[in-house]
């Protein structure tokens, strides 16, 4: 990241001008053109740029919601089904901006698979997976907030669920809940300062985390398939053996992968918004109604595995703090794997096992926090709550003195 | 900031150079923590919510025996029934077909732990909404009503999803509510005027 002017254009004219004022040639350089990446990237490399791609998209379509989205108890509920039959592609904007919601976590959980099966949290970059949850926090609850705005049945008893969770703290609890709320009840003060977070504070916060991880992540460089650091190799030119410029050998490609995603968002976006009830549940295009309760509360698909846990506790106090834990466990994992080998390539049948049951175990909750919370159900959702934390809390234990293979000097590159 | 230098000639008397910096830092640290105050109070209840959530009153005498009045508190109905003897009576026959006869996986203040479960046997309180799916339960207090059974005692029945509850808002085995209903948080100010939304704690009678 130095600001040398080594290797940059002479640059005169307007560019000139503006070079001299403010670095542009020289980030470029840093950031792009000059900055290497490893060349061994694979599939599971698109799904960071899938990310900024999904923000931007909800950044966008928010922005123009906004413009006819009316806050309050009595006129959101309306303002919705006016943006979605009589604004000029109201309707677009707004599928493309709940269906984008889906993606965005599709895309998040994909590229933190990613980072599991790579190693991607370990030395040096546990400073980026800490923004990165961060970043994911910050995105859950931006996501519950925005599920309240429509202001359907489900916003609200959603809403209810998830904040009375908070009650459940000893002491300060039922006041706690008061002051989220701003009323005794999920009420007109609770959606207009949710409308406030979601749409002023809470981007704000996003687009600050994004770019600290950005950061983090241009300080160290990518890890890579083989989890090798490509520093460590470099040519007689300085750069690394193993990397390519940034530009335009990765833009071009992410590029690629943009486009299939932005087909797969349109055939979602235009065949199956609501996709049978996954991202837009069947109760929320029903008004909120206190004294209705829908048939079964359940969260859209990216809470369900915590909300799983959450039930999976006869004691609710008890549940609301393991639901707490189970984050917990995710962002302490950079001090949790001790292993010296950071890709699953060159790590043992032990830990491959491991991974195995963890994705297994979060997908399964995913499917049980979406079924009501009787007979087998619950059964299973104590299980794969056990395997959950099971995969955290013994990781010190079977990750120390792993008997790994060897980890090449180079990355393994398939012509 | 050690590392500044001192001006030609002075001497740098570093633990009052830290000291200072420290000073100065609380200080600023105790604005900003004062300053948030009002930020952090203006997310409390408003004027307004806090009015419309105040407590309600009732003068119980005005009820007749077996009758019962809906009161809204915070949006909720809540439910006051003046019991008759008989059906305070009733109420010890059926505890077998009760989920929770003793009322220990249900919610009310801990002075509505009893059959009855209220402060004076007589006037029971209950908060409206059924603990299944949140519809209203509507009063069937007369016994045996045909489409509820012979041996129905009197008590409440879900028309949503046919939940039945006991006259002291206890759930029977079999309906979909798995709580007794709610008993909210009341006392009674004097002999006749039951408050609702103000516990015996905070009026110091029961």
């Amino acid at each position: 990241m130095g600001a040398s002017n080594d290797g940059l254009p002479v640059r005169t004219g307007f560019l000139g001008w503006l070079n001299k004022r403010m670095p542009v040639d020289a980030f470029m350089r840093d950031q792009l053109t000059g900055y290497y990446a490893p060349k061994n990237f694979n599939f599971w490399y698109y799904f960071g740029v899938l990310s900024l791609v999904a923000l931007v998209l909800q950044l966008v379509t928010g922005i123009f919601l906004t413009m006819h989205y009316k806050v309050g108890e009595a006129t959101a509920f309306d303002s919705v089904e006016y943006i979605m039959r009589e604004v000029p592609y109201g309707w677009l904007l707004r599928y493309m901006h709940s269906s984008g919601a889906s993606l965005f976590f599709i895309v998040v959980y994909l590229h933190m698979f990613r980072a599991l099966l790579y190693g991607s949290y370990k030395a040096p970059r546990e400073l980026l997976w800490l923004f990165g949850m961060a970043v994911y926090l910050a995105l859950m609850a931006e996501a519950f907030m925005g599920y309240v705005l429509p202001w359907g049945n489900m916003s609200f008893w959603g809403a209810q669920v998830i904040v009375n969770l908070f009650g459940t703290i000893p002491v300060i609890g039922p006041g706690l809940v008061d002051w989220i709320r701003g009323d005794y009840g999920i009420a007109d003060a609770t959606l207009n300062r949710f409308f406030s977070l979601h749409v002023v504070a809470v981007p704000l916060v996003l687009l600050l985390l994004v770019a600290l991880h950005l950061v983090a992540l241009r300080h160290n460089g990518s890890n890579n398939p083989d989890g090798i650091e490509i520093k460590e190799k470099k040519g007689a030119d300085g750069k690394p053996l193993d990397g390519i410029p940034f530009h335009p050998y990765y833009t071009v490609k992410d590029l690629v992968g943009v486009g299939f995603f932005l087909v797969a968002f349109a055939i979602v976006v235009f065949f199956v918004p609501t996709f049978g009830g996954l991202f837009l549940e069947k109760p929320n295009f029903e008004m909120a109604n206190p004294l209705s309760t829908p048939e079964h509360i359940a969260p859209v698909w990216y809470f369900t595995p915590f909300y799983a846990i959450l039930r999976a506790v006869p004691d609710q106090q008890i549940g609301a703090l393991l639901m707490a834990l189970s984050l917990i466990g995710f962002i302490v994992l950079p001090w949790l794997d001790r292993s010296p080998v950071k890709s699953t390539r060159y790590r043992p049948l032990r830990w491959k096992l491991a991974l195995t049951v963890f994705v297994v175990s979060f997908v399964a909750l995913g499917y049980l926090g979406l079924k009501p919370a009787e007979g087998l159900y619950v059964l299973l959702a104590r299980i794969f709550t056990v395997l959950y934390f099971a995969f955290f809390v013994l990781m010190p234990f079977y990750t120390r003195g792993e008997s790994t293979s060897r980890v090449p000097d180079r990355v393994t590159f398939h012509d | 900031m050690s590392d500044i230098p001192a001006p030609a000639g002075a001497e740098v008397d570093q633990d009052r150079r830290g000291f200072l910096t420290f000073a100065t830092v609380a200080t600023g640290a105790v604005g900003a923590a004062f300053t948030a105050v009002p930020f952090i109070a203006s997310w409390s209840p408003s004027e307004r919510a806090r009015a419309a959530g105040a407590p309600v009153e009732l003068d119980v005498t005005k009820l007749e025996p077996g009758q019962m009045v809906v009161l809204t508190y915070r949006k909720k109905p809540m439910y006051v029934v003046r019991r008759t003897p008989e059906m305070l009576e009733h109420l010890a026959g059926h505890d077998g077909k009760l989920k929770d006869p003793e009322s220990k996986k249900s919610e009310q203040p801990d002075e509505t732990r009893n059959t009855a479960r209220s402060v004076k046997p007589e006037y029971l309180v209950l908060d409206g909404t059924c603990t299944h799916l949140g519809c209203l339960p509507k009063a069937r207090f007369e016994k045996a009503l045909p489409e509820l059974g012979a041996d129905w005692p009197g008590g409440f029945f879900c028309p949503c999803h046919g939940s039945r509850f006991d006259l002291a808002g206890r759930v029977f085995e079999g309906s979909p509510a798995s709580q007794n209903l709610r008993v909210p948080s009341y006392s009674y100010r004097d002999d006749k005027t039951l408050v609702i939304g103000v516990g015996p704690e905070v009026t110091g009678a029961a």
